[in-house]
């Protein structure tokens, strides 16, 4: 019966030999959403995905594929249902003996067959978007860990899947690319309308990018439903995940994830409720960040991504707290700040930046960057999500990180 | 006590359980190997990849072989000969011993080395890496993408380059025969043209392509499967799979050989 999730697990279970790896999942993805797997290494995530796809059978249990168990499946419709998937392998599984341009060839001349001009034109295509032509005529072994991955990456969308799985698709990256492949998924699952279920250690930067999530702990399910909800759930294992979370910080900016920069707020919060200490908060937004990813490279929007977040830590008070509240926005809470003050405090922070970095990294462009910045006063019966909205309501298009002041 | 006598009936038992399990595997592996060959749309530039991979480059080594073989066995004949006063069957015994025995062995063997140890490693990487997977992903038969282009050059390559490891053989043994020990050259050639028969030729080829079907299949089946192998996984498991395929396969190009003789006299 279908009601409504495009995949479920019902009771699937797993053993390799004695070890079981999975037991009892029962698991829902939505159509349409990025789910991300998160869970110790070797608790079973990608013997999950693969499941998904059928490299792996389970020992019990039903994987039902639009409310139809795939295990029933004439050969002709596991066919057909494998079309829609796309699978980027964790050591990118490409065809050593091909070149990229054969590589990413494949699927589409294999099961399209569609001929060799348009074949040519959608590779050129997605070469181009992923910044990997040059390399079109290099065999993988020529490559970089991180080239590799776009290989992988533009391999696996090259088909115009309706659902993509990511068995860790930034394991081995530094901070900017990890954050580039994030906001490539991202861009292109937007565009795209894919189903996008990733295992993923990069936390908490892959919340990002995740409407979902599903955690997996000794081969149970111990959390699944929305990021959001995941700092409320009363599971022990969650909230020992939690706190285990808190004490990360983001490796791309350095500035506190979400749930800490949350926590410091609800502290200010409460200092101001007891104390009568006004402090207010401001919404960083890079503006036009996709138009930036897509013209500039995913690369350079992350590089800017991060050179602002070091010039807000080094700028800002010792005492101001700063965390990464989405893919392009920063907040900063303001203690003992009204709102006022937090206007002059943006001021003079568009002049103390440093113009000439910021130059370098947009002279791989020919694009100006500028950030639009909402501020709001903290009230004492306003909580964090009803502040923030209140800033982004007040969003200014400040125009001071431009290229063009120079 | 009794354990000391049923353990060995028992690891006995196990093993030729596991023995005929594995041909039955191998069996089944050859024939969905095979009858992929002729699933739509043909494989056409794989297929010509192969032969190019196990046939022509194959040929200089054959050549060598083939002609240092004819070489000795004219040497050898002309001394053996010479004893009985019958040099003159020197063509008739170096072209019979080749293209009834020697040739269709040698050149499996010689196979063996030069292309079907490489065929296992590079299957068995392309399963440790998960290439074998991302096939399957893409809904890509990795059997018919892999396995079935290489039957098919094996089944085209092995008799051609075995015709062409007896004719330079039959060369080799002029040389020795002939230019260097002074054997006539039309006697040599006569002989060599009037003791072969049809039916030497048709058992050659036979012989061929059965050996081309049991190298390709071992060589194939130790690389795909080189992930279910106990005693080694990741590179260790691909050495084990490559020396297993060149064991297997000699082993049982050697074994079949005799069967094969013993139907074909």
């Amino acid at each position: 019966m279908d009601n409504g999730y495009l995949i479920e697990f019902k009771n699937v279970s797993k053993k390799f030999g004695k070890q079981v790896v999975l037991d009892n999942v029962n698991l829902t993805i939505n159509r349409g959403e990025i789910t991300t797997i998160i869970g110790m290494s070797g608790v079973g995530k990608s013997v999950l995905l693969k499941h998904i796809i059928g490299l792996i059978t389970p020992d019990s249990g039903e994987i039902l594929y639009e409310g139809k168990d795939i295990s029933v499946l004439s050969r002709k419709e596991k066919s057909e249902l494998k079309r829609k998937f796309s699978y980027m392998f964790q050591g990118t599984a490409l065809f050593d003996s091909m070149t990229v341009y054969e590589n990413i060839a494949l699927p589409l001349k294999e099961k399209k067959h569609l001929s060799s001009t348009v074949v040519e034109r959608m590779i050129m295509d997605k070469m181009d978007q992923l910044d990997i032509r040059s390399m079109a005529y290099k065999y993988p072994s020529e490559l970089s860990g991180g080239m590799k991955k776009r290989v992988a990456l533009a391999r696996a969308l090259v088909i115009d899947p309706e659902i993509v799985l990511f068995d860790e698709p930034t394991t081995g990256l530094d901070p900017i690319r990890r954050n580039a492949v994030h906001s490539m998924i991202s861009n292109y699952q937007q565009k795209l309308g894919f189903t996008g279920i990733i295992v993923s250690h990069e936390i908490p930067e892959i919340f990002y990018i995740s409407q979902r999530l599903i955690m997996l702990h000794e081969g149970k399910i111990a959390y699944q439903g929305t990021v959001d909800e995941l700092e409320t759930n009363p599971d022990p294992i969650v909230e020992q995940f939690i706190s285990g979370l808190e004490s990360r910080h983001d490796t791309l900016t350095g500035l506190l994830p979400q749930p800490r920069g949350e926590a410091r707020f609800k502290e200010e919060l409460a200092r101001f409720q007891r104390h009568d200490t006004v402090f207010s908060i401001i919404l960083f937004r890079i503006r036009e960040l996709d138009t930036i990813h897509e013209k500039a490279g995913h690369v350079v929007g992350q590089e800017l991504l991060k050179f602002f977040s070091n010039e807000l830590r080094a700028n800002l008070r010792v005492t101001d707290i700063c965390f990464r509240y989405a893919m392009n926005k920063i907040i900063a809470v303001l203690p003992n700040t009204n709102m006022e003050q937090a206007r002059l405090t943006c001021r003079k922070l568009s002049k103390l930046i440093n113009k000439s970095d910021l130059q370098n990294i947009l002279s791989k462009s020919s694009m100006d960057c500028s950030i639009n910045v909402g501020f709001a006063e903290a009230k004492k019966d306003l909580q964090f999500e009803r502040l923030v909205k209140e800033a982004e309501s007040r969003i200014e298009d400040t125009c001071f990180l431009s290229k063009s002041e120079e | 006590m009794i354990n000391s006598i049923t353990m060995p009936l028992n690891t006995l038992g196990q093993y030729t359980i596991f023995i005929i399990q594995e041909m039955g595997r191998t069996g089944t592996f050859f024939a969905r190997g095979f009858y992929n060959i002729f699933i739509l749309p043909f494989q056409f530039s794989k297929i010509v990849q192969q032969i190019y991979f196990i046939g022509v480059k194959s040929v200089f080594v054959i050549c060598l072989t083939g002609a240092f073989t004819g070489m000795v066995l004219g040497l050898q004949g002309y001394y053996t000969l010479s004893k009985f006063g019958s040099e003159g069957l020197l063509g008739a015994a170096v072209a019979l011993s080749l293209i009834r025995e020697l040739g269709p062995v040698l050149t499996a063997i010689m196979i063996i080395g030069r292309a079907g140890s490489a065929i296992a490693a590079e299957i068995g990487i392309m399963r440790i890496s998960e290439q074998i997977d991302a096939l399957e992903t893409m809904d890509i038969n990795p059997l018919r993408f892999l396995v079935s282009p290489r039957i098919a050059a094996s089944l085209i390559s092995f008799p051609i380059l075995t015709a062409m490891f007896n004719v330079i053989g039959i060369w080799g043994g002029y040389i020795s025969g002939s230019m260097l020990l002074g054997l006539n050259k039309g006697i040599y050639f006569s002989r060599v043209q009037s003791g072969i028969a049809v039916d030497d030729i048709t058992g050659c080829g036979i012989k061929a392509l059965v050996f081309s079907i049991i190298v390709v299949t071992i060589c194939c089946y130790q690389g795909y499967y080189v992930h279910t192998r106990s005693e080694g996984h990741g590179a260790k498991g691909v050495g084990f799979a490559t020396t297993s395929a060149v064991v297997i396969s000699c082993v049982l190009v050697l074994v079949s050989d005799y069967a094969l003789t013993s139907f074909l006299l």
